[in-house]
Order: structure tokens, then C-alpha cells, then sequence
């Protein structure tokens, strides 16, 4: 990712010099105004391709017609659907895209046709009504909620140029306009896009980050626009008189286009580089000044703003299709009933008999009419098959799902105070049914806290073996957490808002254990909740030990350079290995795009420092190491800050504290007394910080400092490296030619202010480095370094650190002015600069001396090489698509186990010579590959007959860009399938979408994307499920995932526990809907009233019955129900191929319930038939018993189905009987003249008193549940789990023997 | 959305909670609750179904429906039941005329005697009802044909019958009451019973008319219109019913109580039978001393007026004596039933035993494929 960043940065810088020179190119002087204005008339017609924006305030008394950025949006954001009025035709059009409440809704007014009618037509809107209510109360209450975000977002403040009082004055955002000048201070969040005019940074440049927009943590700088650059004063809004043409909205951040016309008719080019984006922060910069461009829903960040996405779930598309079954099913039965009524109507012949009623026109309906419209009465009569209430029920459940995946404290991490986050809401289930899981490595697997671990400098290793223990602790420390934690209560915590201030801390002296305690992973943790808008600055990563030796090296070469200096010797006279560290270190320290502020002024960029001054301010307290509460110094006098603590700031400082006393140095110092009073803070700028655009740069620089190389300023001609011995030294920083994928390294071109030599420092990877060493015929010295180097190389890579080179090459004045004539002329061509940039770079970075190399530590998240092996043991493939370099990924792989050393790696790489060769070509290179699995197996039975031989697949990118071809993608299917593991390096963020919707497409699996950066960002969207690591990378991926996890192993309880669960509530709930529907009594009533359409059942029972009376326990059910303990889940990851294989919810079990429904309704229609045969029971009389037996038969039915019993069952199963019995007696207490036809006064009262009720009550339930109840019995007792439905209780059971 | 707008929830949520729990400068966590019910613990009872669970749920069942079935079926037995099947289908039928010579038009009703013997005594209180076959009371368009609320006794009913009555709604431009099919095809024999001495005098059995419907029915859903003065004024203005040969108001004019809406046979019919073979209650013989049996068993005489036709859609008429018990008429279905249930599950419990002992060895050695 680092790679991508740089690169990117890289262009911004080409954009950026483009645009000087363009801006330069357009200063002509002296242009009449009235051209101007000509001009812009005549782009009046264009206005639909660009936009033109004038300032507000020379038209401050015309609001209306006469200002011309009238017709822009303003400030003021709507992110509401609806309004009062538009709320219900537009919350009902919506609703009615749903196919089933269409289909609802039809039938709802079918029975208003009057051939037609089953049941009063206001009672049968009942149900369609109640759902679309429900639904359109959830929508009203979700829009009410974004309604009082936007107001909040409206009525945020900020400095408006007002022209009547001219200054500025607060105004809410809502009322900024396009066209009004606002005034930007530090860490205040912008408003609306905004074109930068003045900044108070000396450099005219203003610092913004943009992690609310694209996540990225680094700081961003803006530029002031060219125009304004030179303006000495503070710039005027009165004075300014320009007109800006600019682009139409659009939603690419990473582009603007526009210019500026001046009164004097100049035009000035704007960039990108020119304009704040609304949401971003202010950062490092005092005071900044723009002109808004555009406002409210026309900014770019508001543009980029999609709303949630939609997923169907695997569940939901299957249930879908049972639906649809159903749907037939529905059609055959109303189909055969209205056949049978032509019949029956048929063999009356034309004798109508007295009950056959005539139409109310007193005419006679013919058999076959009446078949028709008997069809479409049964529609009606039969709608209950089709479960209304199963879609509102499933969201339902799904919000409660959510909701306890939310509560879950496991999937809750402290270090961020951040829990997992469901941002999709409807594919919770899918978590139970992933096979295959992609991931990215850097972030996901690793931390992504690059730490400087070792390094080897002129041949020589330096362990870093204190660094080690470090880190180790770290680690153990987690044990203390509890401990330390329950301190930092006490700690005042960081104010949301002031992010980037901390104060003062006074520091404390602690013996090396108590320090470590403090550094431990509760002090990481509060560091980097405190410190959580700046990126890679936790002390784990910035408090490196230095290896001693190494460190005495550092100080003896400084000094000796120091002598030498003050001597004026040259300094060739150092030993050569002595100033290969010393370039080593500069190389470390310069050679990188890292920024540097201070935290306590984050308005100036650290101009002045010295090392000196830093330490002689340290403030000690003596204190006893067991305390860990820290007194904190309330600074009174500055504008900026409050009252806040910086535990990173102190480990760092205590560190330099506690190394210098005993070496005994010049500049160490004694103790200073405690100091109270700030005052001498505030000629400090305490700590330094680092802003990189990839942790590996930070990491390095930490490094250096560790090492008593500081990088201290950065500006963009110079660089200030502070030396020990030596003091500031500034280095004039002549080119920097970024870091890009293609080369993999980055070098700067320094005057070394000692030795004046015009020094090149390079950094990359090994690869690329190594090639350019050199030629090692001069001298032995040198080929001894690069071989040694290259063995502890290799000694790294196999520890999994990644790696990077450190060269210098020394340039002769003739030298660099050749080159530099050639790098000018490409920088100035007009065609192909990219391509002559590309070449010049390669020119200088030839013959190169090695200094060294580094290895960084991407530290492994904790867990997850227990995660991964128990999702493999669940049944999940695991593919690592890594961005990285091959060893390290493969390292990487090992060390979480991804990758086992019993198993045979397979290494695909194409040859990097070969670019031009066709895919056809890489078809016979691959062919060994494809066979060798296939064989293998059979190869390797003779000898260890049981084992079957496993397989890692290592592939890397370009390799990767031939096997997705079209051609070859089956056979890179059908080797990595037989493979346990998938490594993919080297892939670019497209390879990595391709692979996963290749997979995804082709083996028709579940496919779940996890990562943390914007190069996963595609790979999730294609996956079933994205996952986002809310980590190191910003939101970028969290905003494109279906889920946003804290931490890697979460993934573990979150698809082990809550997928299973969620996947087998939601597929019993669903089986238990469509049979509960099924279980359709009034069909074979239809036989007994000549498929008249007929219901014995009351009209409001039978609507009300999957509504009311039988909702709560199903929900309850689905909500709450655990087949297995959570422990249990997690204990024995294999249950989860339950959800793999879909075993809880295969399309067999749907007719198995089709048939048992059958079964089940023919006992609850023929028993009470029998029963009240050839008696005088009267239609309804006799329908209310099977309406209640039929509510107690589906209860026990879910009982049985109900596998955990909370008081939650109990109370709902208890409620539900009795909602029944009162609503019946409530009903049929309430009017005796009502309800047509039923009449079912004192019905439910007369039946009560009946014995026969009772007895029936009893007996059918049983009847009807006998044979379910034996074969569940069967299956759990005596059968061995070939009855998918028990299998895992069955497992359980034996689990726990 | 909505995930973000739980978020919302959660820390509206924990705001309360953290302002219990410490100051307000405590930063408001987003840590859940560890509650019982957020964590998904809630106490609860998981029952593993074994063998020692499941089966003595088959024999409990079954050792409790066995002795229910019994004792129904038993109870059933007893009840003293006599069907008479008077339509005249059959040439040999005393009917045989009167329902071959049926017209809705004719003003001469049609009489006919069918004689019967009981061989039992009926010694409780004999309920006559009349049965009718193949009559689709509870077809969906005449289920509907009525209008409560004129059988209620509302004025604006009576004068403007609910729609749902149609085409039985008017008559010759008046307002039909009682409106609707189902009242239009009042059942409308008269049965009487006479029992024949051994000397062969008749002797009339009195037949009590009233109580035969439900009270609730008689007392308030069925209501006069205008009081129960002068029901020939109240229902002035109105149409009999097409198939009627007298109007509501003339049903029994003997007892003005039993007149018109509230008349009790009418009641019972407009109460629609749920099944096409049904009976309806008709008359009660009331025991008049404890000694003598109500029907002592002997020669009957059941004199028909026969005016209801059936044959034309194949239906078929019955008279029904019987005396009922506490579970109502003679039906052994629901004794059966339960011994047939209870017998399953204890045959089931029984199998399901063998089943468990067999496999039980087996079982202390799982080969669950992990």
C-alpha cells in the first residue's frame, strides 16, 4: 500500500511543478477589464461545462437576482429521504418495489371485487396495512435520525467573511455560500470545498487530513494559490477581485481543474493541490483563508457519499425460490378448487340447488364462470401459503442479530474503543455459510506498526537484541493490562474534538523495568486512543532500544566528524565504516517524504530545535515505579491546548532520558528538578512527530532518532537532520525522485553540508538495489558488504521482516550537472514525461554503494495464527492476496501458520524477462504445475499411505495477470482448489478483485473479503461479505464493508459463533415460516362445502393468526435461539460446515416440512371433522377449535424446533396463548350484530364449556407432532447424524462425554 | 443506515450508563454491557433429548390417552341413538309420493307417516333433531346471505337489508324480512311423533319447542323489530321470503315469544351447519318421571308435513332421536382416536427402547468424522 501512496504523492509533486510553471507561463501583465467581462459573457453559453464562481461580498447587498453564484447550492445538507408532506406516497412507492407487497396489496384488493370477496374487504387490508406500516414507521424513525444529524452538521459554526462588519463572523454551515470567504483555523473541519487563498504558514502551504474521506492518516499539503503565494500581508478579502472558472461538481477527489482570472486579467491555474475538500481537518496550519467552490451536496466528499448497500443473502436467495414453490403451489390448489367447484356446480345441472346463492343480480353464473371466479377467490382464501409476515419477520430478526452482534463485549477492543460494526444488514446469515476467505496481509494478518527491528550496516549485524526483548514485552505485558488499565481512569483523556494537542506531561524517571511496564500494550493502548488522528506513532513504534554497539559506533563517528570539523580536516580521513554509519543513518533520516510537527504546535513546522535543548528540559519526578498515575501540568498560557496527556511523548523523551546518563557523554544531563510552571515547554516544541506516508518510512526515521539522528525539519528545498555531536546539520535537499511500484526504491539528492559532496541516498528493496550495486571489482571491501548483507538479508526475510537497502552513490559536480541537464529536460518535455522522469531516475540510481539494510517488524495482530487454524478447521480456504513482496509474504505466511512446513510449496512465477510472451506460451509453463497435483496424491500413497500430501500455492502478480486470463483461469482454479493455501503477492488491488469474483463465479462458493486499506477496497465490494479492518489505514475499506472488525481474530467469533448462529436461527425460522404456512386447514374444507371458498375458520382468526398469535415465539425463537454454546462453536470449529453445506436449510427440508405440514393439516382438519361429524355444530362453532388446536399444534411444533429455553420462550409461547384466548373472548364478547358471517357471538364462551373442546385440544397436537417428535428423537438418540437437522447437537452431545 | 444508527443506539445507551458510573469527564465508552441478555447468556434450558428424556414422554402419553380413549368411547356407547330417513327416494318410503310430488307452489301440504320401533328405552331426555345430507349450508355465498343486523330488530334494516342478502334482498319492490338465502331456505317440515300402545292408539309425544336454541342467540342476537307487541305492524311494509308459504310473523302464533325473529326453529336454522351432513335440533322430549323411561321402546309413528324438498340436488332428510352425555352426541370417533394415540406412543416408546438398548453400546464410542 505504501508503495501505491508514494506513488500517487508522486504524481501530485509532477501535477504541482506543472502547475507552478503554468501559472508562471500565464503572469502577462495589463488585461482591460472590460475584456474580462467580455470574456466572461461569452463563456456564458458554456455554463453548463464549467462553473464560476465570484465572491460573495461585492455583491453582499444583492442577494437576489444580481448575484451570480446564486444558482448554486448552498451549505445547507439534506440527506433526508422524505419531508412531512412527501413522506407517505414516496415511503409507499418504495415499499411497493418490493414484489411481495405488491402482491399483498393486490390481493388485499381483490376483495373488493364483489364475485370475488372472501372476507370484508377493509379486514383483508388489515395485514398489508399493519407490514406497511411497520415498515414505514422503521423508515420514518431512520430518517428522522439522519434529519438530526444534517441539523446538527448544518449548525456547526465557522468564520465567514462578512463585509458589513468586515471581519469575520460565526456563522453556521448551513449559511455559507458559494462565493464566501471563510476563515479555517487548526484542527477545525472544513465546511464545503474551498479554494485555499491564504494560509499563515510560511511556505504557504496548508495541511489537511483527509481521514474522514479516504481514511489515509498522513497529512496532506495544500498550496496556496499561485497568485496568492507571494502576498506578504495578510491576505484581504476586500482586495480580492478575481472570478474562478472551474469544473462542475463531480465526485473525483483527485481532481480540479479550474483558473483563476484576476482583475488584471491574469489567469492562474488551479489543482488539486489548491482546494480543502469539505470534511477534511486542519491541520499543522494556524489560520487558512479560502474562497468556497462548492457547497453542501455539490462537494466532492458529499458526492462520494453512497448510502448502505443491499445484499441478498445466499439464505434469502433460496428461501426466494421456496417462495416461488410455494407460489405454485398455491396456484395448483386454487387451480384444483376451482375445478372442483366447476364441477360440483356441474352436477347440479341446471336444477340450482337452494344454497347455491345467484349472483346479486339474480343471474345464473355458469359452472365455468364460477370456476373462475372461485380461482381467484381462493387466491385470497389460500394467501396465508404465501407468509405475508416472513419478510418483516426476517428483517426483524435480522435488526435484533445485529443488534447482539454489536452487544457482543468479545468482538469489542479496548485498544480503540471500537466494536465490530454491521454495516450491512441483511447478510448477517451469510457469516454462517463462508468457504473461502480472502485477505489482505499488511494491516489484516499485521498489525501494520512497522517497527525497526535489526539492521546490518557495511557487512556488519547489528542484533537489536534489547529491541527484541522490547517487543517481546509488549506481548507479556498483556497480562498487566488490567492492571494498568484500571489507572487510566485517572488519566485525563484527549478531547474529541482538540485531537492533535496534547499537554504538557511531566515526566517521570523510572527504573528500566517500571518504564517497560509503562510502555507496555495498556500504555500502547491509551497512546493510541490519545493519539489516534496521527498515524504510526504508538511508542512500540517509536521507542526503539538502539543495539549499544552500535550506538557507541554512532557517537564515536559523530564525535570523530565533530573533531574533525572543528579541525578542519576532511572527512575522508574517517574510517570507512565508521562513515558508511553515519551515511547510513543520514540515508535513514533523509531519504523519505516524512513530515515533521510537533504536537504541542501543530500551527508551525519545527524550524528551530536542537537535541540540546529537548533533553535539558526534561522534567523528572522520582516517583515509585509502582504507581503509574501521572501528574500533568496544566499549561495556562497557550491558546491551542487543554488539558491532555501524551504518554508517547513521555516514554519517547524518557527514553532519551534514561540512555544518556550512563554513557557519559558531553552533552549528558544531570537531573533537572521538577518544574511545574510549563513556562520552559514553551520554548519547546516537545516532541517531534512524524508524519509518513507509510509506516516502514516512520519506522525508519524512529529508528535513526534512536540513534540520535533526528529528522527535524523538513522543508522543500532542505532537510534539518540533527546529529549527536555534530548539531543541526542542513542538508539542501536538490531532488527527490519518489518511490514508485516499478523501481521500488526512492533516492534523494543532498548537498552533504560537511563534505559538500552532492550525495545521492537511495532506499528500496532488496531486489532492487542489489542489482545496482556497484560492480564489485572495486574493491574487496565492498564485494565482503554485499555479500554479507546479502546473507543477513535472507536472515531477515526468513524472520519475516521486511527488508529494505540503503545505498549512497557520490556524485562529481560534472556528474550530477550531466544528469541534471537530462533531468530537466525531462521534466520540462512535454510527451512522455513520465516515461524520460522514469529513465532519468534509473540513470542515477546506478552504481550504488551499499550501506546497509534494514529489517522492520510488521508485527503479526495477536491471534491470528489461532484464528486461521480454526477457521481452517471450520472448513474455510484461506487465500492471503498480499500487495507484498514474495518473501515477506511467504514469511508472513509461515509465521501465522497460513502456510505449514510440512506442506510442498508451489511456486508459480513467471520469469520477469518475459513480458511480451503471450499467454499462450505461459500455457506450457504452467502445464507441470497443473499436472503435479493431480499426481502427486497417488505419488506420494505409497509411501505414507494416510496422509494426504498438502499443498501451499505461492503465485505472485504478474504471474497472477497470466492465470487469470481467460484460458488459464479453470486450470489456476483447479491447482489452487488442490491446495490448502493460496499465497498471492505482488497483486495489484484489480488482481485481487479478479481473483475473488473468479472464485466467487467459478466455484459458486461463499466469498468473503477481509482487508484494511483502499487496496482492498474492490476485493471487498466483490465478495458475499467485505470485511473492513477499522486498523492502522483509516476507513476506507471500513466504508466499502459489509462489516468493519477491530481486530483479525474477531473474524474467528464473529463467523465461528454469531455466523453459525445467526445462518441456523435465520434457516430454522425460515423452514418453520413456510411450514407454519402450509399447514392450510381451509383446503380440505373446500371438499366439504363444494369448493365454495369457504372457511370455517373466522375471517379475523385467520388473518390475524400468522400476524398476531403466532408471530412472537417464532421471533423469539430466531433471535434467541443457540443449537450450540458459543464456547462450544469455538471450541470446535468443524460444526461450522453446517453452515457451509447449507445443512440446516437444504431444499429436501423444505418439502420435508411441505410434507409434514401436509401431514400436520390433515390431522388438525380430520380429527375435529370426525369428531363433530353428522352433529349440529355449526360453521364456526366448529372452526374455532381447529384455529386454536391448529395455534397449540404450531406452538408444540416450535417447541420441538426450539433448542434452548430461555424465560424469553417460555413467556412468548405463554403470551401468545394468551393474546389468542383474550382476542377470542374479547371478540366474541363485543358485538353481537358484527362480524358477518362469522357471528361468532359467545362462540369462543360456549366452547370453553365444552369438554369435547378440550379433548381436542389435546389430542390433535400429539396426533399431529407424533411423527416430527419420533424422528427428531430418532435422529438425536439412536441415529448417527444422517439427519442434518440434529447432527450438531449430536456432535455436542458427544463433545462433552 | 441502520448500522449507523445503532451505533447511535448503543452510545445513547451508554451514556446513561456512564454517567452512573463515573464523572463527567469519564469519556463515554462504546464497551457494551455485560449483561446476561446483551451477551446472549440468558439462563437457559437446553434439553438434550436422550433416551431417558424421550421415552418416558411416549409412555406418560400413552398411559394417559388409553384410559381418556376409553372412557369416551365408552361415555359415546351409551348415548341411545334412532335415525329415521324420510326423504322418499326409495319407492317403498311412505314419503315416496310427497317428494315426488313436490312444488314450492303447492297450497295443500303434503302429509306422510313413517312408523318405527325402538327396541331400547330412551330413559333421559330425548333430543329430536332433523338431519339433512348433501346440504350445503356452508357454501361461501350463502353463508353470507343474511343481515344481522335486521334479524337484530334495527328498523333500517328491516326496511333496507344489507346488500349481502342480495338476490334475496326485496321482493316486489319491498324489503324482505327476514332477507337472504339462508332465511329464504328455512327448513320447513313439521315432524310429530306419536306413540302407537299395543292397542294401537296414538298417542301424541309432547314435543318441547322451546330452549332448542342457544340463549345467547334467542336473548341477543336475535331481536323483533319494534318491540314484540304487534309484530304484524312491525313488519309491515315487508315481503316474506320467496319460499316462504307464511310470513316471519305468523312462524308460531301461538307463542308471541316464539314468533317472528326470535322464533327458535328459525334461530337454530340461520345458524349454518358447518359440515354438508348436519342436524339441527328440532324438538326435546322432556322425562317426566324418574320411573318411566322418556321413549319407552315400542311402536312410533312419525307423522311428516312434507313440504322441504331435497332430491332435486340429491340431499337427503333424517329424524334423529338421541340422548346426549356430558361430550355431547353419540360419537365414538373421539374415543378411538385416543386409544389408537395412545397406543402408538406407548408402541412407539416401546420400539424406541429396543432401538436405545441396541445402539447404546455403540454409542459410548462415537465415530463422528471430524
Amino acid at each position: 500500500l505504501s508503495g501505491v501512496l508514494q506513488y500517487s504523492e508522486h504524481n501530485i509533486h509532477l501535477n504541482f511543478k506543472q502547475g507552478l510553471a503554468m501559472a508562471r507561463e500565464g503572469e502577462d501583465p495589463g488585461m482591460a477589464k472590460a475584456s474580462k467581462v467580455k470574456r466572461q459573457r461569452k463563456k456564458k453559453p458554456k455554463e453548463n461545462k464549467t462553473r464560476t464562481v465570484h465572491a460573495n461580498i461585492l455583491y453582499d447587498n444583492a442577494k437576489g437576482e444580481e448575484n451570480p453564484n446564486r444558482n448554486y447550492a448552498n451549505n445547507k445538507i439534506k440527506t433526508t429521504k422524505y419531508t412531512v408532506l412527501s413522506f407517505l406516497p414516496k415511503n409507499l412507492f418504495e415499499q411497493f418495489h418490493r414484489f411481495a407487497n405488491v402482491y399483498f396489496v393486490f390481493i388485499a384488493l381483490l376483495n373488493f371485487v364483489p364475485v370475488v370477496n372472501a372476507f370484508q374487504p377493509e379486514l383483508a387490508l388489515a395485514p398489508v396495512v399493519f407490514i406497511l406500516s411497520v415498515t414505514a414507521i422503521k423508515d420514518l424513525w431512520e430518517d428522522y435520525r439522519r434529519h438530526r444529524s444534517d441539523q446538527e452538521i448544518n449548525h456547526m459554526d465557522c468564520l465567514v467573511y462578512s463585509r458589513a462588519e468586515r471581519r469575520y463572523v460565526e456563522r453556521y454551515w448551513k449559511e455559507v455560500r458559494v462565493g464566501d470567504f471563510i476563515r479555517l483555523r487548526c484542527n477545525e473541519i472544513l465546511p464545503a470545498d474551498v479554494l485555499l487563498l491564504s494560509s499563515s504558514d510560511p511556505d504557504r502551504l496548508c495541511h489537511i487530513e483527509t481521514a474522514t474521506l479516504d481514511g489515509e492518516t498522513n497529512l496532506k499539503q495544500r498550496q496556496v494559490v499561485r497568485s496568492f503565494f507571494d502576498l506578504d500581508c495578510d491576505f484581504d478579502p476586500l482586495k480580492y477581485n478575481g472570478i474562478i472558472e472551474c469544473e462542475k461538481p463531480n465526485n473525483d477527489l483527485n481532481r480540479f481543474r479550474g483558473y483563476i482570472i484576476h482583475q488584471s486579467g491574469r489567469r492562474d491555474a488551479l489543482y488539486k493541490e489548491n482546494l480543502l475538500l469539505r470534511g477534511c481537518t486542519i491541520r499543522n496550519t494556524e489560520e487558512a483563508v479560502g474562497i468556497v467552490i462548492y457547497a453542501g451536496h455539490e462537494t466532492k466528499a458529499m458526492l462520494n457519499n453512497n448510502g448502505p448497500r443491499y445484499k441478498r443473502s445466499k439464505l434469502e436467495r433460496q428461501m426466494n425460490v421456496h417462495v416461488f414453490w410455494c407460489v405454485i403451489i398455491l396456484l395448483v390448489m386454487c387451480l384444483f378448487a376451482a375445478v372442483g367447484h366447476g364441477l360440483w356446480m356441474f352436477q347440479y345441472g341446471d336444477k340450482r340447488p337452494v344454497f347455491d346463492v345467484l349472483s346479486p343480480e339474480g343471474t345464473d353464473l355458469s359452472p365455468i364462470m364460477s370456476a373462475i371466479y372461485l380461482f381467484l377467490t381462493m387466491i385470497i382464501v389460500f394467501q396465508v401459503l404465501i407468509p405475508i409476515s416472513l419478510f418483516v419477520s426476517i428483517e426483524i430478526v435480522k435488526i435484533c442479530q445485529v443488534y447482539f452482534i454489536h452487544q457482543d463485549m468479545d468482538l469489542y477492543d479496548e485498544e480503540t474503543d471500537s466494536h465490530l460494526q454491521c454495516r450491512a444488514l441483511n447478510i448477517t446469515e451469510d457469516l454462517g455459510q463462508m468457504q473461502y476467505i480472502f485477505s489482505d496481509k499488511t494491516g489484516t494478518l499485521t498489525e501494520n506498526k512497522m517497527v525497526f527491528r535489526r539492521c546490518t550496516v557495511a557487512g556488519v549485524e547489528y542484533s537489536h537484541d534489547a529491541n527484541a526483548r522490547r517487543l517481546a514485552m509488549y506481548q507479556e505485558m498483556d497480562s498487566e493490562e488490567e492492571d494498568c488499565t484500571s489507572h487510566s481512569g485517572t488519566l485525563p483523556r484527549r478531547d474529541s474534538v482538540t485531537s492533535h494537542q496534547s499537554a504538557r506531561v511531566v515526566l517521570r524517571s523510572q527504573s528500566t523495568k517500571s518504564h517497560r511496564r509503562t510502555g507496555s500494550r495498556a500504555e500502547a493502548k491509551r497512546a493510541s486512543i490519545l493519539s489516534k488522528h496521527t498515524a504510526f506513532s504508538s511508542p512500540m513504534e517509536k521507542d526503539i532500544t538502539p543495539d549499544p554497539q552500535l550506538l557507541d559506533k554512532v557517537n564515536e563517528c559523530s564525535s570523530q566528524m565533530d573533531f574533525m570539523r572543528f579541525h578542519s580536516q576532511p572527512m575522508s580521513q574517517l574510517p570507512s565504516d565508521l562513515a558508511d554509519i553515519i551515511d547510513f543513518f543520514i540515508a535513514l533520516t533523509i531519504c523519505n517524504t516524512v513530515v515533521v510537527s510537533s504536537p504541542n504546535q501543530p500551527r508551525q513546522k519545527v524550524k528551530l530545535t536542537s537535541t540540546k535543548s529537548i533533553q535539558s528540559n526534561l522534567l523528572r519526578v522520582n516517583k515509585g515505579s509502582s504507581s503509574s498515575s501521572l501528574i500533568t501540568n496544566r499549561s495556562s498560557n497557550r491558546g491551542c491546548s487543554s488539558l491532555l496527556s501524551s504518554p508517547s511523548a513521555e516514554s519517547t523523551l524518557t527514553k532519551l532520558d534514561e540512555e544518556q546518563p550512563p554513557r557519559g557523554l558531553e552533552h549528558s544531563f544531570g537531573p533537572v528538578p521538577p518544574c511545574y510552571n510549563g513556562k520552559a515547554w514553551n520554548l519547546e516544541d516537545g516532541e517531534l512527530r512524524y508524519e509518513a506516508e507509510s509506516p516502514d518510512e516512520a519506522a525508519l526515521v524512529y529508528a535513526a532518532r534512536a540513534y540520535k539522528c533526528s529528522l527535524v525539519g523538513r522543508l522543500p528545498d532542505q532537510v534539518t537532520v540533527e546529529l549527536p555531536h555534530l548539531g543541526k546539520l542542513s542538508f539542501e535537499l536538490l531532488h527527490t525522485l519518489g518511490f514508485d511500484s516499478t523501481r521500488k526504491r526512492m533516492s534523494v539528492v543532498v548537498r552533504h553540508p560537511l563534505t559538500d559532496q552532492i550525495t545521492v541516498y537511495t532506499k528500496g528493496a532488496d531486489s532492487a538495489i542489489m542489482d545496482l550495486i556497484k560492480p564489485p571489482d572495486t574493491g574487496k571491501r565492498q564485494i565482503k558488504i554485499v555479500s554479507r548483507t546479502q546473507n543477513y538479508l535472507n536472515l531477515y526475510a526468513a524472520d519475516g521482516l521486511r527488508t529494505l537497502c540503503i545505498a549512497k552513490k557520490i556524485l562529481s559536480k560534472e556528474q550530477y550537472a550531466c544528469w541534471l541537464q537530462h533531468h530537466l529536460q525531462a521534466e520540462t518535455a512535454i510527451q512522455g514525461r513520465e516515461e524520460l522522469l522514469f529513465d532519468s531516475a534509473l540513470r542515477l540510481e546506478t552504481n550504488l554503494q551499499l550501506l546497509g539494510a534494514t529489517g522492520i517488524e510488521d508485527r503479526l495482530q495477536d491471534g491470528v495464527p489461532e484464528t486461521i487454524a480454526s477457521l481452517r478447521m471450520a472448513g474455510l480456504q484461506i487465500w492471503v492476496l498480499t500487495g507484498d513482496k514474495q518473501e515477506t509474504a511467504v514469511n508472513i505466511a509461515y509465521a501465522c501458520k497460513l502456510l505449514d512446513p510440512e506442506e510442498e510449496i508451489l511456486t508459480l512465477n513467471a520469469d520477469s524477462q518475459v513480458r511480451g510472451r503471450t499467454a499462450k506460451a505461459f500455457h506450457s509453463n504452467f502445464a507441470p504445475f497443473e499436472i503435479y497435483p493431480s499426481s502427486s496424491p497417488s505419488s506420494s500413497s505409497h509411501t505414507t499411505p494416510f496422509t494426504v500430501l498438502r499443498l501451499g500455492l505461492v503465485i505472485d502478480g504478474r504471474t497472477l495477470a497470466y492465470a487469470l486470463d481467460k484460458s488459464l483461469e479453470d486450470k489456476f482454479l483447479a491447482v489452487a482448489r488442490s491446495c490448502r493455501s493460496v499465497l498471492c503477492c505482488r497483486s495489484t488491488p484489480l488482481q485481487k478483485s479478479m481473483v475473488v469474483k473468479l472464485v466467487r463465479n467459478k466455484l459458486k462458493v461463499m466469498t468473503l473479503a477481509i482487508g484494511d486499506g483502499a487496496n482492498d477496497v474492490s476485493m471487498i465490494q466483490v465478495a458475499d461479505v467485505g470485511v473492513g479492518i477499522s486498523g492502522q489505514e483509516g476507513m476506507q475499506a471500513v466504508m466499502a464493508s459489509d462489516f468493519a472488525l477491530p481486530r483479525f481474530r474477531y473474524l474467528q467469533k464473529l463467523l465461528l459463533v454469531h455466523g453459525h448462529w445467526c445462518y441456523s436461527r435465520l434457516a430454522n425460522m425460515i423452514l418453520y415460516f413456510f411450514y407454519k404456512n402450509a399447514v392450510t386447514l381451509i383446503f380440505w374444507y373446500q371438499f366439504y362445502c363444494g369448493f365454495s371458498g369457504s372457511a370455517m375458520i373466522d375471517q379475523w382468526y385467520l388473518i390475524f393468526f400468522n400476524l398476531m398469535f403466532s408471530a412472537f415465539p417464532q421471533l423469539i425463537t430466531g433471535t434467541l435461539d443457540k443449537d450450540v454454546s458459543a464456547e462450544t462453536l469455538q471450541q470446535l470449529p468443524q460444526l461450522y460446515v453446517n453452515g457451509q453445506n447449507s445443512e440446516e436449510y437444504k431444499p429436501y427440508m423444505f418439502w420435508m416440512n411441505m410434507i409434514d405440514a401436509f401431514y400436520q393439516s390433515l390431522v388438525c382438519f380430520f380429527i375435529p371433522y370426525f369428531a363433530y361429524a353428522d352433529s349440529d355444530v355449526d360453521l364456526f362453532t366448529w372452526g374455532t377449535p381447529i384455529t386454536t388446536l391448529a395455534l397449540f399444534t404450531i406452538l408444540v411444533h416450535l417447541g420441538i424446533e426450539t433448542k434452548t429455553w430461555t424465560w424469553m420462550n417460555w413467556l412468548s409461547i405463554a403470551f401468545s396463548t394468551a393474546l389468542f384466548f383474550t382476542v377470542a373472548l374479547c371478540y366474541n364478547a363485543s358485538c353481537p350484530t358484527c362480524y358477518t358471517p362469522s357471528n361468532p357471538y359467545w362462540t369462543m364462551q360456549r366452547l370453553l364449556q365444552d369438554p369435547l373442546f378440550y379433548l381436542l385440544c389435546v389430542i390433535t397436537p400429539v396426533a399431529a407432532l407424533l411423527p416430527r417428535y419420533t424422528v427428531v428423537n430418532l435422529c438425536l438418540t439412536e441415529y448417527k447424524g444422517q439427519c442434518g437437522f440434529r447432527l450438531v447437537n449430536k456432535q455436542v452431545t458427544l463433545a462433552y462425554r | 443506515m441502520m448500522a449507523s444508527s445503532y451505533n447511535a443506539k448503543e452510545e445513547d445507551g451508554h451514556n446513561s450508563g456512564a454517567s452512573n458510573n463515573g464523572g463527567a469527564g469519564v469519556v463515554k465508552s462504546k464497551k457494551p454491557d455485560n449483561t446476561a441478555f446483551k451477551q446472549q447468556r440468558l439462563p437457559a434450558w437446553q434439553p438434550i433429548l436422550t433416551a431417558g428424556t424421550v421415552l418416558p414422554a411416549f409412555f406418560v402419553i400413552g398411559l394417559i390417552f388409553i384410559p381418556i380413549g376409553i372412557g369416551l368411547f365408552v361415555s359415546s356407547n351409551n348415548i341411545k341413538e334412532f335415525e329415521i330417513d324420510y326423504t322418499g327416494v326409495d319407492i317403498n318410503n311412505p314419503c315416496y309420493n310427497c317428494a315426488k310430488n313436490f312444488s314450492w307452489n303447492s297450497t295443500t301440504p303434503c302429509v306422510c307417516s313413517v312408523p318405527f320401533t325402538l327396541e331400547q328405552p330412551f330413559e333421559s331426555n330425548v333430543f329430536m333433531y332433523y338431519g339433512l345430507s348433501n346440504f350445503y349450508q356452508n357454501h361461501r355465498r350463502y353463508v353470507k346471505s343474511r343481515d344481522d343486523s335486521q334479524l337484530n330488530g334495527d328498523q333500517s334494516a328491516l326496511k333496507n337489508p344489507s346488500k349481502e342478502c342480495e338476490p334475496y334482498r326485496t321482493s316486489e319492490g319491498q324489503p324482505i324480512a327476514p332477507c337472504g338465502a339462508i332465511a329464504n331456505s328455512l327448513f320447513n317440515d313439521t315432524l310429530e311423533l306419536y306413540h302407537i300402545d299395543s292397542n294401537g292408539t296414538r298417542n301424541t309425544i309432547p314435543l318441547v319447542k322451546k330452549g332448542i336454541a342457544w340463549w345467547t342467540d334467542k336473548h341477543v342476537k336475535f331481536r323483533n323489530p319494534g318491540g314484540n307487541n304487534n309484530l304484524t305492524v312491525a313488519f309491515q311494509g315487508t315481503s316474506k321470503p320467496v319460499n316462504w308459504r307464511k310470513p316471519v310473523y305468523e312462524l308460531d302464533p301461538s307463542d308471541p315469544e316464539n314468533n317472528g325473529f326470535i322464533n327458535e326453529d328459525f334461530i337454530v336454522w340461520m345458524r349454518t351447519a358447518a359440515l354438508p351432513t348436519f342436524r339441527k335440533l328440532y324438538r326435546i322430549i322432556q322425562k317426566k318421571s324418574s320411573t318411566t323411561p322418556t321413549l319407552p321402546s315400542g311402536k312410533y309413528l312419525l307423522e311428516i308435513t312434507y313440504n322441504y324438498p331435497v332430491l332435486s340436488f340429491d340431499g337427503r332428510k333424517r329424524m334423529i332421536l338421541s340422548t346426549i352425555s356430558w361430550m355431547g352426541g353419540k360419537n365414538p370417533f373421539l374415543g378411538i382416536a385416543y386409544i389408537t394415540v395412545g397406543s402408538i406412543c406407548f408402541f412407539l416408546g416401546v420400539v424406541l427402547l429396543i432401538i436405545h438398548h441396541k445402539y447404546d453400546t455403540r454409542n459410548n464410542s462415537p465415530d463422528i468424522p471430524n
